[in-house]
């Protein structure tokens, strides 16, 4: 993470770890439960369940922003899937904690965090500039983009 | 948060067991922090699929050897190495598979891939796994009884084993089902603990629900409703039988997150809407009325638009014996449409029995293929050339069309066997 802040964060939200480490990335905000198995498209890493907001979107490379997992116990296996292939988002933010949501976060490996001080469903559009700091628990949103 | 261990858990993720248990404990001290667990729950009772993969993740492995132990290592237990995998000493199972163990060239699967599902097979069984091969163990050898720590997979049998036997199961994945057949571990979180398990909402139904088709709707509804939360449901619901709460339970965990529900006066741990909720009622409060019940309706039957249908698929979740003879008593003397293609699919315990009590050879003559195993979701098989399909599960209609790109109806048993026989779909809501 070699990025030099042009300007500081224009929110900064408190949480608690799921998955350690540090990552940054562009955000893809959902305020609908995601599917893991049978609502993604797991070698393209793409959302494919049929009445989903985010139907034909891409999570590849994306941080992940949404209230919490849905669906199949296939929600770690769809993920991790998609970590094999290339596919896998950077980072998750979730509102609800659920078996599926951690495991997935757990074998996807990335940085993940919920319980947050502030919903990042609100603070969080798609296109904005998150960073995660799992392991001193904070998320830094950039306003419409990369700073 | 740090979770706290037994001397005896200590040693397990320090090798004392070897490295795959090791290996186990880690994956699951990893998740239980991650879900904020302060400690485990002793399981005996696991249920999911374990290192059974496609070839192309065995290649993904092929540093490691390719193999069933390779995938087992890396993938299940999301180890950085492979291990060797000791037989399992515990009650651990399998649940539904890829294909069938014998009609898989209809489901188009190649020589290759059938070489493949016989060789993870024969490492489940090798491992002391039982081979259930069903998303129902509870119709084929693994019932829990109340108050039972598992660890399940499969969200249909998840919210079963919770709501309907009042056994303790988290919905859990293949890489925690996997590390607890070795650990006997799993994170004390979530269903396992009493304060977890009461009522979040209250569901007052309005209208009847008493066949299969109307406990499956009102579940396609919950799930929508209450999304993963617990629900109380109280009112009009009338004969209550296994087959029932399979297709409510599966339903509503497709359509929302369900995972375990009450109904009050008919389910264990709700003898009233109070126990259920552990006090007053609270929470938001949703009516099933005429109203919603057409809206849910609709909703399953949107993404259908031409009444050809190609395809009818039963058996989501496998079917029970007593829904097999009902299949048997209404293609009896009747047969598939030729534009149309009847496959049904249970698991092979049930199979048997529908062997010895005729209903399979009613359902062969008919021109329809009894299969195992799998479903046409898991193993993303179906008749070529298909376009159309007609569900009498709300589950398999929320997740077939959309996985294979394909049209699909939700209706009765009686309609999609109709439509089966006549090439049509005729489905309405009365």
């Amino acid at each position: 993470m070699a990025t030099v802040d042009v300007r500081s964060p224009d929110v900064v939200i408190r949480g608690r770890k799921v998955v350690g480490g540090v990552t940054e990335g562009e955000a893809l905000v959902t305020r609908e439960a995601i599917s893991g198995w049978g609502g993604v498209n797991a070698l393209k890493g793409e959302i494919i369940e049929t009445h989903h907001e985010l139907r034909g979107q891409s999570f590849a490379g994306k941080i992940l922003v949404f209230p919490g997992a849905k669906g199949s116990s296939g929600w770690s296996v769809a993920f991790h899937t998609s970590r094999l292939a290339g596919k896998a988002p950077i980072g998750l933010l979730f509102n609800v904690m659920t078996t599926k949501a951690a495991l997935g976060a757990v074998v996807l490996r990335v940085p993940s965090m919920t319980d947050f001080d502030t919903d990042p469903l609100e603070a969080i559009e798609t296109g904005d500039w998150v960073r995660i700091d799992a392991d001193s628990e904070s998320v830094f949103v950039w306003k419409g983009g990369r700073p | 948060m740090t979770m706290r261990l037994t001397d005896e858990e200590k040693a397990m993720r320090d090798g004392a067991q070897g490295a795959a248990v090791a290996k186990a404990m880690d994956l699951l001290i990893r998740y239980g922090e991650a879900l904020g667990a302060e400690d485990f729950v002793y399981t005996d009772n696991i249920a999911g699929v374990p290192g059974s993969s496609p070839k192309w993740i065995k290649d993904y492995y092929a540093e490691d050897g390719g193999d069933y132990r390779a995938v087992f290592s890396r993938f299940d237990l999301d180890s950085d190495e492979a291990v060797d995998v000791p037989r399992i000493s515990g009650f651990a199972c399998h649940l539904q598979g890829g294909m069938d163990p014998e009609l898989w060239r209809d489901q188009g699967m190649s020589e290759e891939a059938f070489a493949n599902f016989q060789a993870d097979e024969r490492e489940v069984a090798g491992h002391g796994i039982q081979v259930l091969k069903t998303c129902t163990p509870y119709l084929a050898g693994n019932m829990p009884v109340m108050g039972e720590h598992c660890a399940w997979m499969e969200s249909s049998a998840v919210v079963l084993c919770n709501s309907v036997v009042g056994g303790r199961t988290n919905c859990e994945g293949r890489e925690s089902t996997s590390s607890a057949m070795l650990a006997k571990r799993v994170p004390n979180w979530g269903f396992h603990r009493d304060e977890f398990r009461k009522g979040q909402h209250l569901i007052d139904v309005e209208v009847p629900v008493d066949s299969i088709f109307e406990w499956g709707l009102l579940g396609y509804f919950t799930g929508g409703a209450v999304e993963d939360a617990i629900p109380v449901l109280d009112g009009a619901i009338a004969d209550p039988a296994l087959i029932k709460h399979k297709h409510f339970g599966a339903a509503a965990a497709s359509s929302g997150g369900v995972e375990m529900y009450h109904m009050a006066g008919i389910t264990p741990e709700a003898p009233s809407v109070e126990a259920a909720f552990g006090g007053a009622a609270r929470g938001e409060r949703f009516t099933y009325g005429p109203k919603e019940r057409q809206a849910t309706y609709e909703r399953l039957n949107s993404i259908g638009e031409s009444r050809d249908v190609d395809y009818v698929m039963l058996g989501c979740p496998h079917y029970s014996a007593d829904q097999l003879a009902e299949a048997a008593r209404l293609l009896e003397g009747r047969t598939v449409h030729e534009n149309s293609n009847l496959w049904i699919f249970t698991s092979r315990a049930v199979k048997a029995t529908a062997e010895a009590s005729g209903s399979a050879d009613i359902i062969r003559k008919a021109g329809a293929k009894l299969m195992t195993d799998t479903c046409s979701a898991i193993s993303q098989a179906v008749p070529p050339g298909t376009r159309v399909a007609a569900f009498d599960s709300a589950k398999q209609t929320h997740y077939l069309p959309a996985i294979m790109g394909i049209e699909g109806w939700f209706g009765t048993t009686q309609e999609c066997i109709d439509a089966a026989c006549t090439g049509r779909w005729n489905g309405r809501l009365n």
